[in-house]
Order: structure tokens, then sequence, then C-alpha cells
């Protein structure tokens, strides 16, 4: 299986080819963490994770909620 | 107290004093402190997080088990584009469409972008945000905001963490003036109880805080302290001052006084 290499939270990933935001958080370790993501610093709602396909030299931002002034 | 109610962003609360959750010595202290300052209004934050982290989920826990209002920010964003797209994740997050918006265009003194500011304004509010924009006291950018559809302002006193108050008392009563219907904030700056008096005797609505309190040496006296200010300042501004005077005059009544000087 062929494999392509992304960014996630900063850290280069290598990752199988094919996979959607979602399979990409389950196998990262996030399954039912409380999460937004940034796609190349643009918001993908959280509905739209199963149809956005993950392709070589994507940025991908997982945040999570933190203390703030 | 029905003195205190404030309508802000379309909902209601008992406190003028919105509070931050970061900086404190332990979670334990943040909670009692935001307990101690009665208020319902707390600021959180977006922060990337490895996976298995704890940190962010207790934290949040935390927060939600507080029962108050949480108010996202958009803390270390320097562009519109980094802004949007963090309130956007933010909203997805705390399920609400509050945003703290700031938007930072130089990194010594942390002071505002008033470029993208407004342009980040305009997007988010056409989105669906009540956006809290964290601005200067500058009456132009606020008129700008106002323009773009903002409720609320959120003028400096001085420059975030800084604790030196009101820095420039005339520019802050000069947007008031300008907007008696607008929801105004004091945001960053405020450094000691009497400057949040200050800031609500000048007829601000609100204050917005963190370090104050969280920097504090006792925390939790301090959030206190702060509550009872808040609550001196609102009711200052609804007694009404008195006007001040060049001239000394007698508070005791001068009529009768033995031993009286009628030379």
């Amino acid at each position: 299986m062929s494999e392509l290499s992304v960014v996630v939270n900063g850290k280069k990933t290598i990752l199988t080819q094919g996979l959607n935001l979602q399979q990409v958080l389950d196998k990262q370790g996030y399954k039912n963490e409380q999460v937004a993501i940034a796609l190349n610093e643009t918001f993908i709602a959280r509905s739209q994770y199963q149809n956005t396909l993950i392709e070589a030299n994507d940025c991908i931002d997982i945040v999570a909620p933190m203390q703030g002034g | 107290m029905e003195g205190f109610t404030w309508n802000i962003g379309d909902k209601i609360v008992n406190s003028r004093l919105i509070i931050g959750s970061a900086l404190y010595p332990s979670p334990k202290i943040m909670v009692e402190a935001i307990q101690a300052s009665r208020a319902e209004i707390v600021t959180v934050s977006l922060r990337r997080q490895a996976a298995g982290d704890k940190d962010g989920k207790e934290f949040w826990q935390i927060i939600k088990d507080l029962k108050i209002n949480v108010l996202p920010n958009t803390a270390g964003c320097h562009t519109a584009k980094e802004a949007v797209t963090t309130a956007m994740m933010a909203r997805e997050v705390f399920a609400t469409n509050w945003i703290k918006l700031e938007v930072i265009g130089d990194q010594y003194n942390l002071q505002p972008d008033p470029f993208e500011l407004v342009k980040a304004t305009k997007a988010l509010i056409k989105e669906g945000f009540e956006v809290f924009p964290y601005t200067t006291d500058d009456l132009v950018l606020a008129t700008r905001l106002v323009d773009a559809g903002c409720n609320i302002l959120m003028p400096w006193g001085s420059p975030i963490g800084s604790g030196k108050g009101l820095m420039n008392p005339y520019n802050l009563e000069a947007i008031r003036n300008r907007y008696p219907n607008i929801n105004l904030i004091v945001d960053a700056g405020i450094g000691k109880p009497s400057d949040a008096v200050q800031a609500l005797e000048i007829g601000y609505d609100g204050i917005l805080l963190n370090s104050a309190i969280a920097l504090a040496n006792e925390p939790v006296i301090m959030a206190t302290a702060f509550k009872n200010a808040v609550n001196a300042g609102v009711l200052a501004k609804q007694a009404g001052m008195m006007q001040k005077k060049e001239l000394a005059s007698p508070s005791t009544p001068t009529i009768g006084t033995p031993f009286w000087h009628n030379d």
C-alpha cells in the first residue's frame, strides 16, 4: 500500500494513501477526543471529515481546549 | 442582584467581570478564583493537542463543571485568515458563536493589528459570530468595527499583561461618549481593583482580566477584591457622582458653630 507524507501539528507524519480525515484522527489516536481541525489553515467541519481525503504535503492542525485570557 | 444585570451577546449575566482561565498556580486555584470573582463569563483558548494528551480534556471538563458562559479567544493569531480559522474551530469545540477576536500586530506590545482586525470582524459577522473585538482605544478604529456590525467593543486599558491600568482614560471616554449603546469592555491592562472601578465609573459596561487575579500572591482573595471593585464601580455609575469643584466647601454645617469668627 503506498504512503504519503503530511504534517500533523507541525510534525512530519507518514500516512497510508487514500485516508479521509476521520480515519487519520482515529489512526493518530484522537478517537472520541473533543478536537477541531484545520486543513492547510482552513477550518474543516466535523461533518466533513469523512468526505475530506488527505493528500501529500497536507498540513493538519488538530486543536483542543486550553487555558486562555 | 438586579443592579448588576448585564445584557451581553444575547445573554443576561449578573456580573460585569469577564475572567481569564490562564496563568493560575493550579487548576484548583483557578476554579476557586473564578467562583470567588462571581464572573459568569470565562475566556478559553485552543491549542494544538497531541493524541492522548489529557490536559486539554481535563481543563475543558473543569470549565464545563463551572456551568458558566465561555468566551473563546483567537490568541496568537497575526492575520485575519488565522483568526477566522481559529474562530471557526472554537465555535465547533466550545459550541458558542461568541469569539474574543485577537489579531496581534506587534509582538512587543501585543497591540492589535487594526486592518486585519476589521477584515476578520467583517468575515466573522458574516458567518454569524458575536464578535468581541480586542482593540486599541482609537476612536476611528472603534467606528470601523461598529460599522462592520459589532455590538461589543473591547478597547485595551494598556498592553496585555502589563497591569498598567487605564493609560488613556480620555480616549476610552471618547469611545464611550460616541457609542452610548454599544457594550464597552476594558480588555487588557487592568492591574488592580481600582483600575476596574475607574473603568466602570467612566461608564464602561464591564472589564475583562486575567493576570491581575491569576498572578496575585493570593488569587482567590484578589478575585473577591475584583468582585467588590466591579460592583462598586457599577453602583457608583448608577448613583451619579458629584461634580468636582475648584474650591473647598465645608461638609459640616457652619450655622451655630461655637467660637465662629465674625471679624
